[in-house]
């Protein structure tokens, strides 16, 4: 509210009038009129000259300029921010339509349930600010996975002014059906039939004007990869928000059964009515019709609800007796068949059937004989790209690093404890993390053409009697693949995993995935120790090996602590789509960025102090062995002794636990301080294939190279990891549960693989 | 009566009725398998299980155990 001279305030908009300046005759004379404080009035005319025109209670007045500078009235201020969520169907383009209208860029994927959760942005059309929220893919406002309980309980209970449908076009049937139930809760709604490129591609026609007349919502053909009809979706929104109150209710008749049985509920509810305010009446009545255990459960914990529940029970029982069939199938028949009605009507077919090109990769891609093979050609060719593609940029910035340290080098005290903290500490440090920047780059953008292009829902279509086999779920791999990019999407991917068991249990061996932070260790470690033709066979063994120790883990907490059944699995498989560079490059550049600013923070601040941690204490300076970290790694050193590790490794086992690419930031930094500085010599590869125990024994030998891999692939998530763990599975508990049993396996693979290789004399 | 597990690839049939648990039933509902809705069998997955069907013009996949939950008639 903002107080103003009625002379100066805007016309045409509702005043409040909250004061009269001067005497009594004035007021008088005023009052007389009905300008009483506290009355809402309005101005008409606005001119330079001549009196004011005023509506009173529906009543012209005029009064004089002079009059109307006396009056004070409080103005009203529109409210010009708008909250907007966008649902619809999982993959039907939200996300894209989301970054249309705010400009951010989230993560698309052509894979249902990429979205799992809230993200928010700011678009502004005209005088409008509007925040928009997207939200998780659902098929239906009956919840059964987390994200869709995610989108439920947004539009429920968040009560966004306005709901934009985004509906995928080329498959409206189903598309409109969770339609159908967001018209019921009686929201302002707008729609956007967006894939409208593909539809009409197709020969799909369809009548928009005469749609929009019959459901009475504003729609817009919106191309959400080409950023078309975003601007009409705007003036749609705003539209629809400006006349929420004249918005037409269209309610579906359920036939004269059901209805009678919803308008006896309604009078139940109706008597009730505080208790179910926040919810639209029908569509609670249909709930409950529905028997959706969200809102019986709501019911019944409020007290004196008795009555509305004896007469659901009814209801149900006698639609029962007459179809031979639960209501909730004959609600389902009825809207199916509204939306066959209206489609009937307004869409019309030039060429028959579509997605040909779809059908004919699938009949390759997931062939009896060769989709097996395909599938294993294609995560072979992944890793091996990765590899091969990632080699030369690695050289470059090794080379850049050393440049850079020998430059700042010059410019500070030779030998100086501040010389040693720059260029070893933190050049080094962050170097040697930075290097692996191609190859995480890389992993993420082949992880993005599966996503992109449909093929990662074919893996879990291809996958998934293997992994019902071990007690999970063909969904659950798709996390566990995204494991090998970061734990941490990966954890967040499960909620798309409809059963609680199935998703604890596919958080708990997602670790077991090894990640794109364990790839540098891997990489240093093979490039010393392990011949050129030898390294690509090694990386597998090790990716191979976590992704056994998961499945055995999977099955092992499927038997003993997550018993039971698992969910159904019922997915949509997508149209294969050609993925879009940009779109490649702007994943592999989101993830990646992250990454890069993990290395720019904890790991700095992690390779800080542990090298300060190595020259202290001072008196101790030049020799490492009396630093404050070697006496912390030889505290450990009997624990690890039998795994065939020095305290050095052990050192940066235990940074590692911040985040393990530290751990090669850590050896840099031991090794690096403890050589010569000249130049060749400080290269880490050498150190570590030269390092010697002061018996003259090596301490590094392929087969201890390898156990410290196993043993870095299976110990302790990382911290952030396991803040994730945390938050996912709502318990401290299973987070403690993750850290400890996975170091404890870590410790017993790598035993075995130490001690055992040395019996069979590696 | 048949059920959409005992389909061949190629097969067209109509669903009849859904059983199973609440459950499922409402997942095969929302994912547009309504009484009357045609069904086509596409195949099955390169290791027998699960099934992938045609339905309202998309694809889906579904369990054979599931499947036999919805009962059809033939279309031939
Ligand atoms: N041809 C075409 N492709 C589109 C269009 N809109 C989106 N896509 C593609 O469809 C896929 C899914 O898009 P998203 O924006 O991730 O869909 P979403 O609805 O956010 O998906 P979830 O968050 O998983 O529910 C991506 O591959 C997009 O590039 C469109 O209008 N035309
Ligand atoms: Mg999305």
């Amino acid at each position: 509210m903002k107080k103003k001279r009625l002379l100066d305030a805007r016309s045409r908009v509702e005043l409040t009038l909250s004061a009269i300046e001067g005497g009594k005759g004035r007021m008088r004379k005023l009052t007389d009129m009905g300008l009483i404080p506290g009355e809402k009035i309005r101005k008409l005319e606005s001119s330079q000259s001549g009196p004011v025109i005023l509506l009173v209670k529906g009543a012209k007045i005029a009064i004089g300029r002079g009059m109307a500078d006396k009056i004070i009235v409080e103005e009203k201020i529109i409210k010009k921010t708008i909250t907007i969520a966008l649902v619809g169907n999982p993959n039907s383009g939200k996300t894209s339509i989301f970054n249309n209208l705010t400009g951010t860029r989230q993560h698309v994927g052509n894979y249902p349930g990429v979205t799992v959760e809230k993200k928010e942005g700011l678009a502004r059309y005209g005088d409008y600010t509007i925040r928009v929220i997207d939200l998780p893919g659902t098929y239906s406002l009956t919840a059964y996975s987390l994200d869709e309980v995610v989108a439920r309980n947004f539009i429920l209970e968040a009560k966004p002014d306005l709901i934009v449908d985004v509906v995928d076009s080329t498959n409206l049937e189903r598309n409109l059906y969770f339609a159908t139930q967001l018209m019921e809760l009686e929201v302002p709604l707008v729609f956007a039939f967006n894939m409208s490129d593909i539809a009409k591609a197709a020969g799909q026609h369809i009548n928009e004007e005469a749609f929009s007349r019959l459901v009475g919502i504003k729609i817009t053909q919106t191309v959400g990869i080409k950023n078309k009809g975003t601007t009409q979706l705007l003036k749609s929104i705003v539209e629809t928000y400006q006349q929420k109150e004249q918005a037409k209710k269209i309610s579906i008749n359920y036939g004269k059964e059901i209805e009678d049985e919803l308008s006896k509920l309604l009078n139940c509810l109706k008597a009730r009515e505080p208790l179910i305010k926040q919810y639209p009446l029908r569509w609670f009545a249909i709930k409950l019709l529905e028997d959706d255990k969200d809102i019986i459960d709501f019911v019944k914990t409020e007290a004196g609800t008795e009555e509305i529940l004896k007469q659901s029970a009814l209801s149900r029982g006698h639609i029962m007796s007459i179809f031979a069939d639960d209501p909730e199938t004959i609600i389902a028949d009825r809207r199916y068949g509204f939306i066959n009605g209206m489609l009937h009507e307004v869409v019309t077919h030039t060429a028959e059937s579509h997605l040909k090109a779809s059908d004919m990769i699938d009949r390759v891609v997931v062939n009896r004989i060769a989709g097996i093979p395909i599938f294993l050609g294609v995560m072979w060719l992944m890793f091996k790209c990765i590899f091969i593609l990632s080699e030369k940029p690695m050289e470059w910035i090794e080379r850049a690093q050393a440049a850079m340290g020998a430059f700042v080098s010059g410019f500070l005290p030779e030998g100086s404890f501040i010389q040693g903290l720059i260029v070893d500490g933190i050049i080094g440090g962050v170097g040697s993390v930075l290097v692996f920047v191609p190859i995480i780059f890389m992993l993420f953008f082949c992880m993005s053409i599966l996503e992109d292009s449909g093929y990662m829902a074919r893996i879990a279509f291809i996958v998934d009697k293997f992994m019902h086999k071990i007690g999970l779920h063909g969904r659950s791999f798709i996390p566990m693949l995204l494991g090998f990019g970061c734990n941490v999407p990966a954890i967040m991917a499960t909620r798309v995993i409809e059963s609680k068991k199935d998703r604890l249990t596919t958080i708990l061996i997602n670790p077991f995935m090894s990640c794109g932070a364990k790839l540098p260790i891997y990489t240093l470690l093979i490039g010393v120790f392990f011949s050129k033709h030898a390294s690509g066979n090694v990386l597998f063994s090790l990716y191979l090996l976590g992704f056994v120790t998961a499945v055995i883990m999977a099955k092992m907490l499927r038997k003993f602590i997550f018993t039971g059944e698992s969910a159904p699995f019922v997915m949509e498989l997508p149209p294969y789509r050609l993925p879009t560079l940009r779109g490649l490059f702007t994943h592999m550049w989101e993830r990646g960025w992250l990454y890069i600013k993990k290395a720019g923070t904890v790991i700095l601040l992690g390779c800080i102090l542990i090298w300060t941690l190595s020259a202290l204490p001072i008196h101790a300076q030049g020799d490492l062995s009396k630093s404050y970290i070697a006496r912390i790694g030889k505290f450990i050193e009997p624990v690890i002794k039998p795994l065939g590790f020095d305290w050095k490794i052990g050192t940066a086992l235990i940074a590692g636990v911040v985040a393990k690419e530290i751990v090669v930031g850590t050896l840099g930094v031991l090794y690096g301080a403890g050589e010569d500085k000249n130049e060749h010599s400080l290269n880490l590869r050498n150190a570590l294939r030269e390092d010697k125990y002061p018996d003259g024994r090596k301490v590094f030998s392929p087969l201890i190279a390898y156990a410290l891999m196993v043993f870095v692939l299976l110990y302790i998530p990382c911290l952030s990891a396991a803040a994730v763990i945390r938050k996912e599975s709502g318990s401290w508990g299973w987070m403690f549960f993750s850290i400890s049993y996975s170091t404890l396996l870590a410790w017993i693979a790598a035993f075995i693989v130490y001690q055992g290789g040395r019996l069979l004399g590696f | 009566m048949d059920t959409v597990a005992l389909m061949i690839p190629g097969d067209k049939a109509k669903v009849v009725k859904l059983s199973g648990k609440v459950n499922l039933r409402k997942k095969l509902l929302d994912m547009g398998i309504v009484s009357g809705a045609v069904i086509e069998m596409i195949r099955h997955a390169p290791l027998g299980d699960p099934i992938q069907i045609k339905i309202k013009g998309y694809h889906l996949s579904l369990r054979k155990t599931e499947a036999s939950h919805i009962l059809i008639k033939s279309l031939r």
